[in-house]
């Protein structure tokens, strides 16, 4: 059997895998990807919001013919305790004119379409079929090895978007073992429910939709983070929590969810809804500290594979498409020269520092360790808000001056006035 | 060689549930597979023919969402893929869809050579009637080897095979000429882990379009008009009760226990 030889060998037909193989072959460069699942998006359960603007560059006139759910009109935050909320919204028309800033999707369907923009563009997506390792020469990256008979595949340059816990980065050496405080596990569910329904409790209407973005002590007193995202005919339901945490407070994923479903602010949201799917996946919570090494001979990596994941904004395909994208154009630029090593392909790390994708993960690169050291950011604060509301909107007679004098001691009191201004300033130095 | 595999793509049947209120069946979200009794056929059709040599062909009917069906068989080994589509076949029973099956596989002899060995499952999970591989054979007049568990020798010379198939009883061998139709049964072989080439074929073929465009189709026996069986009654199967949970000591949940069973083996004795 003849050598199976393609210009570049992609790991992973995700959002990263399949944006450069677009790329590629529209170029014109002979590329292969390789993928896991029974179908491209056979194993993904991403939250669902999906921003247009990374779309850029890769298909044109985004979203026409793509499986999209709901353009988002109002995103609300809210920080939850056992049964209250304190909120904050934001709805604007300029949400509602196109092109929209993003839309929900499921995945599933949303990775199939964009594996389809890949073949027809004439890339080859090969399903069912897992990369083991990578096979090396003179301590470079020559190709990939699959797990089936006959399975090497040479190629000039290898891009690993194989996902969060990326076999490939691993056996490279490029990163360690996954470390449980640095991932989360999110589990979610498709709750079935009418379209008016959801337009009359979301007070939506056509195809707008609204999200909701959650955190705060939601059970057991550990922190969680959950969303709440509206489909057409249904709504995404789910909650994250970093895996360090599950194991000291002994939850398991689907305690999470049931409660989070009992939440008196959720449930009437969801009431008469039936349950269509049940998903739980890793998030790589890490940010810009936890990034492996990028790029190597032959070799760059890209999107949850590399950590490329802002928490704090829930957002993670579209930098996952953006680092597809620019890995590449830095092939395309590295083959006019013909020059696949790391120094011609670290032009890559240069392209993403010079992106939103490194700006953004770097300016939040010291909050995942900040909120490992100081729990009480996530979970005594929502709490100490929620009192303070419920307080000073309480009519029992007591003067409001009274009222705040007592949230002040509570607050002291709980958290104490230095730790306070400590940590104001710690979360300003790491976000702001 | 030349062997030909009959495929359908079925609903998977594990994934399907019932309405209770309706009785019907939830198609909604059920994802399509290869009926897991032809993927067997096809793995043994592309081990004879890695053996002796020839080429494998595959046929479906079905909705042109069933080539995905026939990829699957491409990345299993198979050579060439039909897919026989067209309206006229809505609503076919067993007696229709062995009718257009038959006229599809004419059409592939027409264009592929004579066939020596056909190949098609047992039957499909969705419809368990096993009567559309023998209704094809029998249009054929070709001797029919059901229930095919193995293939104990194959003669191309002489042109006969020698092959074991499951009876209620027991086993059979039979020895049968070639060219023979075989049925098979999921313990004819273990599925293999196909060689990548193999997957990237499957994705680069090019399925063949069979209709009555091009298929000459007697449309007296096609689709629900012509197809004589009819569905007598559904019914649903009762909803399986819970069981009830005994608690307390390890000799409360014994005697209580007693108690319930009591009442049956009074009844049964």
């Amino acid at each position: 059997m003849s050598d199976i030889k393609y210009d570049v060998a992609i790991v992973g037909a995700g959002p990263a895998g399949l944006s450069a193989a677009i790329v590629l072959a529209k170029a014109g460069v002979n590329v292969i990807v390789i993928e896991r699942g029974r179908f491209p998006g056979a194993k993904n359960v991403m939250g669902g919001v999906f921003y247009t603007d990374c779309m850029k560059g890769i298909v044109e006139k985004f979203p026409n013919g793509a499986p999209v759910e709901r353009h988002i009109v109002e995103q609300r935050m809210w920080m939850i305790d056992d049964e209250s909320y304190v909120g904050f919204g934001h709805k604007n028309a300029k949400f509602d004119k196109e092109p929209y800033n993003c839309h929900t999707v499921f995945r599933a369907q949303f990775d199939k379409w964009l594996a389809k923009q890949a073949t027809d563009a004439g890339a080859l997506i090969v399903n069912q079929t897992v990369v083991t390792e990578p096979i090396m020469k003179d301590g470079k990256v020559v190709g990939i090895k699959t797990g089936r008979p006959e399975g090497d595949i040479k190629a000039n340059c290898v891009i690993v978007a194989d996902g969060v816990n990326s076999l490939m980065a691993k056996s490279l050496g490029f990163r360690t073992k996954l470390k449980k405080e640095s991932v989360a596990l999110a589990v979610k569910e498709i709750i079935g429910l009418d379209e008016k329904v959801i337009n009359d409790r979301f007070n939506v209407t056509g195809g707008q939709g609204v999200t909701i973005e959650m955190t705060g002590s939601l059970f057991k007193g550990a922190e969680a983070m959950a969303f709440l995202y509206t489909n057409k005919k249904s709504v995404s339901l789910g909650v994250g929590m970093i895996i360090e945490d599950m194991i000291e407070h002994k939850i398991n994923p689907n305690e999470l969810i049931e409660s989070l479903k009992k939440h008196p602010a959720i449930s009437p949201l969801i009431a008469g809804g039936e349950t269509k799917e049940y998903l739980a996946h890793m998030i790589p919570e890490g940010g810009y500290n936890d990034m492996p090494q990028l790029v190597g001979d032959g070799i760059m990596i890209a999107g949850d594979a590399a950590t490329m994941v802002n928490a704090v904004h829930r957002e993670g395909s579209n930098l996952a498409i953006t680092s597809g994208k620019l890995a590449a154009q830095t092939y395309l630029e590295a083959a006019e020269e013909g020059d696949f090593s790391s120094a011609s392909l670290s032009s890559y790390v240069d392209k993403l520092q010079e992106s939103f994708v490194m700006s953004d993960l770097k300016k939040y690169k010291a909050l995942p360790k900040l909120l490992q050291k100081n729990r009480q950011l996530l979970d005594k604060y929502p709490k100490l808000m929620n009192d303070a509301a419920f307080e000073l909107l309480t009519v029992d007679g007591v003067s409001k001056q009274e009222k705040q004098k007592h949230i002040w001691k509570n607050m002291k009191q709980q958290i104490g006035f230095t730790n306070m201004l400590k940590d104001l300033y710690k979360i300003w130095r790491s976000v702001g | 060689m030349h062997i030909l595999v009959f495929v359908k793509q079925v609903p998977d049947a594990s994934q399907v549930r019932v309405n209770y209120e309706t009785g019907t069946l939830i198609r909604e979200g059920v994802p399509a597979i290869l009926n897991p009794f032809e993927e067997h056929a096809v793995e043994e059709a592309v081990r004879l023919k890695n053996e002796y040599g020839g080429k494998v062909t595959i046929i479906t009917m079905g909705p042109p969402q069933a080539s995905e069906a026939l990829k699957q068989c491409l990345s299993r080994g198979a050579d060439k893929a039909y897919l026989l589509s067209d309206r006229i076949f809505a609503g076919s029973d067993t007696l229709a869809t062995s009718y257009a099956l038959y006229e599809g596989a004419r059409k592939i002899v027409e264009l592929e050579g004579d066939v020596d060995l056909f190949f098609a499952g047992k039957q499909a999970i969705d419809g368990d009637t096993a009567q559309t591989g023998p209704g094809i054979a029998t249009r054929f007049n070709l001797p029919l080897i059901t229930y095919l568990i193995k293939i104990d020798e194959l003669n191309l010379e002489e042109k006969y095979v020698i092959a074991t198939r499951l009876t209620e009883f027991g086993q059979e061998t039979i020895k049968a000429p070639i060219p023979v139709f075989f049925t098979v049964e999921e313990s004819l072989n273990i599925l293999s882990h196909s060689p990548l080439p193999y997957l990237i074929k499957a994705e680069k073929a090019e399925i063949e379009l069979l209709s009555g465009k091009n298929v000459p189709l007697d449309k007296e026996q096609c689709g629900l008009k012509h197809s004589p069986t009819m569905v007598k009654k559904a019914f649903t199967p009762e909803k399986r009760q819970r069981g009830a949970t005994l608690s307390g000591t390890f000799d409360d949940v014994v005697s209580q226990t007693a108690d319930k069973i009591a009442p049956f083996l009074k009844k049964v004795s």
